[in-house]
């Protein structure tokens, strides 16, 4: 009864977190601007770390939280990326 | 399911609830991304994902590890801190390139520059 209600639970929270990423997946093909689009990258990384947590809370492996923090650095490092790139038009100046 | 099934009854809720809580506010701000009508609404709605899903998320996953006592939970401590120390600043960033490029091209819809008055020296008869 037990392992069944957490498994069930963590099952639709992945569900939930899977259509969230369909959100931001829709915000990027639709986005009438580039800003737009990398509004939804932003969310679209988020949303997939948070996805990879609730892989290691069912399998308990510890690949998947380094995963969730490399996809946190990398996501913060590109979107800033395109952010500069947004305003100067070139990424290192 | 090895170690799901050590969990005891006590511990179970709480993850439970932290992680259905947790997923449903980010599809909530993921939904605000899609709804909202403006760039610059629309900037507010993933911060939903990235300040409340992620604490409550991490927290439902430390819980668990630190009652199951198999895994170091590190981790969610570092993911916690860098995502709340790294959103506004990728967030303020993009709002200042978004607020150049309406700028640029003219839009009424955003505020114009503010010129800073110079001081007339001359006036002053310095």
């Amino acid at each position: 009864m037990n392992e069944l209600f957490i498994i069930w639970s963590i099952l639709a929270s992945q569900i939930l977190l899977g259509l969230a990423m369909g959100c931001a997946l829709f915000r990027i093909v639709r986005g009438p601007r580039a800003q737009d689009r990398i509004l939804g990258l932003d969310a679209l990384y988020i949303n997939a770390m948070l996805l990879l947590l609730t892989f290691g809370i069912r399998t308990a492996n510890s690949i998947y939280f380094e995963t969730a923090l490399i996809i946190a650095v990398l996501g913060f490092v590109s979107s800033i990326a395109f952010a500069k790139f947004l305003m100067r038009g070139e990424v290192i100046e | 399911m090895s170690h799901l099934t050590d969990l005891p009854i006590w511990a179970a809720i709480p993850v439970c609830l932290l992680l259905l809580t947790g997923s449903t506010i980010s599809l909530i701000g993921s939904i605000g991304l899609i709804r909202l009508k403006t760039f610059y609404g629309r900037l507010h709605a993933p911060t939903l994902s990235s300040s409340a899903g992620t604490i409550l998320i991490c927290l439902a996953s430390m819980i668990a590890f630190a009652v199951l006592q198999n895994r170091w939970i590190f981790h969610e401590v570092l993911i916690v801190l860098f995502v709340i120390l790294t959103t506004p600043v990728t967030l303020m960033l993009l709002g200042q390139s978004a607020l150049y490029r309406d700028r640029i091209e003219g839009s009424v819809d955003v505020p114009r520059k503010t010129t800073r008055e110079e001081p007339n020296l001359s006036a002053l008869d310095i």
